[in-house]
This record gives structure tokens, sequence and C-alpha cells, in this order.
């Protein structure tokens, strides 16, 4: 490319100014998160996931529901089959708050976003507010999109939920408040692992590998780790039908958000007491 | 803009690294209206002095301020002081302008100031591209955009040159002077003497994260450079004891040569001639730059290896 000639640096900035707000950083961190790609590709991921899968998972019970009058019909719940889809999508949710933080250490962006916000812990909440944002729309639109679908899937050859049914509305907003704790825990892993190799290995270790080794454990320890794992504990706000060994729905989700509100308070300390 | 009492104040910084000590007990002052050259060998510690200058890394000891704030406490830093430190520290899928946008927004600097930078650095016609396909040239060029987003009293880069070409690096070094004409406080970090020769006014000279030279460009040339006469003559053993006598530090040069410091050519010459010597050259000699750029830096190597071993 060309050198320029020295062009004048006329401003039409003032010469007083007002100070920078939070609402400033979050408008600045919106701009950062839909201004890359992978933004858009994982939350095209998530919705194929969480819709999809669950549309099949649907399908399959409808399916298992009508021909085996066993098993599957004690605890029949057709409000958590119909959202089971977001077990999988919460993956991609958590990811995406991953990358929100660990590509700034990465791309070593993050000198330049210290040098703009030195007030660590406004980046940092500004950050989580808006992946908390775009997770929480995310997961209503998927949470409400699969239970009509797998209802309408379900209907037939099973009995359906509706939202007008007890605690149907809360299972299924439930849904996608889980997903917003998912995606604040994915970007409280980020920042204090600062990688997204290493955090994203915790999170499939958290979300599937662990709490399945525990299934194999005796069941003394196995019935704790199924009712108090924070994962296990928080998708209890996801279900109708409460199952044996679990934590009532909203404290189930309380034992969740004060372990994401740990992950994410270590991730405040680290950004603090380190070196960008 | 605002100028003339923004500076960059430095005291007993230290910054240690395990049993390393990258900075060790800097301090120094940045005036305002002049272009400061921050110089060091690489690894002298230029960029972790930036950094904690940005607040980036805390100093394990001392204080350094901005304006007498710490970085911190800038209620919109990108007003205030405009850095390029690591022309690589972007998101490589973000276009110019987002992140440009992005940077503005978190400091509450209006919209339009986005385009105007881009301009000034000649880079709006990219301005839609995604920086990861930049030459490391441009990307320079994105940093200073960066910098000057805020239209801040305070200019910092960190070797600016690097990666631009030659159109390119008489470009900034105008730059710079421009900004310092307009009283603003600029420091600029670099590794080559004789780059900082054409574009500071003052020098700050650190090696080994301590502090060699404080002094204008002037003040330092005359300083450091070794002035020494080369002589070729006749007999040189004989001359090179007649100078000796007389008070000049004389040592063999190249090819049958002396180089005789402390003295004229003009007290030399007169010498020679008192004794009968025949002189076949007799010519004054100044060190680059460079060499005495080297020279210091050097002997601060020495010096430290020394000092922990005995």
């Amino acid at each position: 490319m060309t050198a320029a000639a020295l062009a004048p640096v006329e401003s039409v900035l003032a010469t007083t100014y007002r100070a920078a707000r939070f609402a400033d950083v979050l408008r600045s961190e919106w701009t950062k998160i839909r201004s890359v790609r992978s933004t858009l590709w994982t939350l095209l991921v998530a919705a194929v996931l969480g819709i999809g899968l669950s549309a099949l998972f649907s399908g399959l019970a409808a399916n298992a529901y009508r021909t085996d009058s066993g098993g599957v019909r004690t605890n029949w719940d057709p409000t958590s089959i119909s959202t089971s889809g977001l077990g999988i999508a919460q993956l991609a949710l958590a990811v995406l708050g991953v990358l929100v933080i660990s590509s700034e250490y990465s791309t070593g962006a993050i000198r330049t976003s210290l040098t703009a916000v030195p007030l660590r812990g406004r980046f940092l909440a500004a950050k989580a507010t808006v992946i908390a944002a775009i997770a929480f729309v995310m997961g209503q639109v998927m949470a409400f999109t699969a239970f009509f679908v797998g209802q309408a899937l379900i209907s037939g050859d099973a009995p359906t939920a509706g939202l007008g049914d007890p605690h149907v509305l809360r299972a299924v907003f439930g849904g996608g408040l889980y997903l917003t704790l998912i995606a604040l825990f994915g970007i409280g892993l980020g920042a204090v692992l600062r990688s997204a190799a290493g955090a994203i290995t915790i999170l499939v270790a958290m979300l599937y590998v662990l709490p399945g080794l525990a299934q194999a454990l005796p069941s003394s320890i196995k019935d704790v780790v199924d009712k108090f794992w924070p994962t296990n504990a928080g998708q209890q706000i996801t279900t109708v039908v409460r199952g044996d060994h679990t934590l009532p729905a909203w404290a189930g989700f309380a034992v969740m958000c004060t372990f994401v509100a740990i992950v994410l308070a270590a991730a405040h300390i680290r950004l603090h007491r380190r070196d960008a | 803009m605002r100028t003339g009492t923004d500076t960059i104040e430095a005291r007993n910084l230290t910054k240690r690294y395990g049993t390393t000590t990258a900075v060790d007990d800097l301090s120094f002052t940045v005036r305002a209206g002049l272009v400061t050259g921050f110089l060091g060998p690489n690894g002298a510690g230029k960029t972790t002095t930036m950094r904690m200058i940005l607040g980036l890394d805390a100093p394990t000891r001392g204080d350094v301020a901005v304006g007498g704030k710490h970085y911190r406490d800038l209620s919109a830093p990108l007003r205030e002081v405009g850095a390029l430190i690591d022309a690589n520290a972007v998101h490589p899928q973000r276009t110019a302008f987002n992140h440009l946008l992005s940077l503005a927004q978190s400091n509450a600097i209006p919209r339009s100031r986005v385009g105007e930078v881009l301009g000034v650095v000649g880079l709006d016609s990219v301005a839609d591209r995604r920086v990861g396909g930049f030459s490391l040239g441009m990307k320079q060029r994105l940093g200073i955009a960066a910098a000057l987003l805020g239209d801040p009293p305070v200019l910092m880069f960190d070797e600016p040159v690097n990666g631009l070409d030659p159109e390119g690096i008489v470009w900034i070094r105008e730059l710079m002077r421009a900004f310092a004409a307009e009283g603003r406080t600029v420091l600029v970090s670099s590794h080559l003497m004789n780059e900082m020769a054409l574009t500071a006014d003052h020098l700050i000279v650190i090696g080994r994260g301590r502090l060699l030279r404080d002094e204008g460009v002037t003040e330092f040339v005359e300083a450091s450079s070794d002035q020494w006469v080369l002589v070729r003559a006749e007999r040189l053993d004989a001359l090179a004891a007649t100078l000796t006598e007389a008070g000049g530090r004389v040592k063999s040069g190249p090819d049958a040569s002396l180089e005789v410091a402390g003295m004229t050519s003009m007290a030399i010459g007169r010498l020679a001639a008192s004794t009968g010597a025949v002189l076949f050259e007799l010519a004054p000699q100044r060190a680059s730059l460079e060499e005495a750029f080297m020279e210091l830096t050097h002997d601060s190597v020495e010096y430290q290896t020394s000092g922990t071993t005995s």
C-alpha cells in the first residue's frame, strides 16, 4: 500500500470529554462479539443441535411410549423430553463463552482491550453481560421452539404437555435460564484458564464425562453426585416430573448459580492479580 | 487536546519476573512538546516499562503516572494516552473499522472519529477488510490509528517503524515530530540509535532495565561519541612515547597506525613537528552514534555481569 502523506490531524473531538461508563463498555463488547464470524457459527451449531436433537429425541421417545408399555411410561415427562437436545447444545453456548475471552488472549487483543478499559472488573462484567444476554435470548428461542416442535411430534403417540400445565412454563423458560448460566460458566472458565483448549476440555469433563463416570460408583456416592453436581442440579429447572435423588427445581438452580458465581469470582481475581 | 502539563513520570520503577529483573529502579520524566526516544537493546526492558505505564503489568516496586494519575484511574484513558505496543494485538477476524469502533465505543469517542483516524493513517480503502489479511505495515498503521482515536495529549509507540517500508518510516517520523510540535508528549522506543537520532529531541537510554542516560540528543552525541585522532608516521614507537609523555592516550591502530585520544590533531601535529617526526596521516575520528550506543549498552551488560560474579 502507498504511504499516505501526513494528513492533518483535524479532530471532531471536544477538548473536554465525559468519562467512559459501563454502558460504553457494553456497547464496545457488543461490537466485538457481533464482528467475529465464530459467534454466528457457534450460535448456528447451538440452534441446530438444540432444536434438531430435541425433535429427534421427542420422536424416538414417543415411538417408544407407543410400542413399549414398560419403563418409558414411568416418570413420563414430555416437557423435559421435548427440550432434551439443549443438553447437547449447551456445549456450543459454553464454548461461545470460552471463546469470547480466550480469543482475547490467543490473539493478544487483551492488551489492546485492557488499555482501552483498564478497570478489569468492568471489562469482565461487560463481557459477561453481553454473553449472558445473547445466551438468554438464544436459549429462550431454542427452548420454546424445541418445546413446541417436540409436543407436535409426541402428540398422537403419547401424552403431551401444554404451557398452561403446572410447572411446564417454568421448565421451558428454565431451559433458557440454564443455558444462560452455562454461557457464563464458559466465560468464567475461559478467563481463569486463558486457553480455549484447556477450558473446553474441562467443559466436556464437567458436563458429560464426570457425571457419566459417577454412574459406575457405589450408589451412596452416585446419588450425591446426581443430586449436587452443579450441572445436574441446574438441569432440574428443566424438568416437570422430579426424579429420584434430585433437588427441587429452584433449589437445584440455586446450586448451579452459586457454582457459576464462584467461577466468575475466580475469573475476576485472576484478571486482577495477573499481568495481562 | 490539552497539552503542556501531561507528562509521564516513573519513580523507582522495578519489575521482577522470578529472579530476573526486567526493569531495575527506573526513574525518569517524559516531557511534553518533545519526541523522547526510549532506547535500549532488545530485552533491555523498554516494552515492560511501557506496559507498566499502561497498567498492563503491575510494578514490583515503584510507581508510574501519566499526567499525575495512575493509568487505571483515567476516566477515559484513550482520551489521555494513545499507545501502540503490539501491532498484532488485534482479533484477525475483525475488520479494521470494527476494531477501531469497539475501541472508540469503550471510551465514549464518537463513531465519526473512526473514519477520521483511518484517513489519517491511509487505511480508509481497507476499512472493511479483516485485519487477519493485513501486512505488518498495515497493522502498524492500524495500531497508530487506534492510538490517535482519542486525540490524546500523550502518545507512546513501541518500535513503530518495524515492518514499515521506507516511505512509511519517513511518514511516522514526520507524524511524531508534528505531534511534539503541537505540544504533545511523545515517547517512542527503538533499539536503533540512528533512527532515534533522526526523530528524537531527548533520549532515555536503558540497558538491562537500568537507566544509562537521560539527556538531549545533542548532549548524548557529545558525551558518548569517542573522539580520537588516527596517526600514521615514520618511527611510530618514538612518536607514541612522545605523545604519551605529553598526556595523550595512545594505542596502536590498524595497519601500523596510532589512535590518539585526549589530544587534538593540531596538538599532535605540533608535537610531531617539534620532534622532527614525519607524518603520513593525521585524521580526526568520531564514532558513529550507533557505535556510541552499542559501546554504552555493551558496557552496561559487562558491568552487570562482572557485578554479579564478584
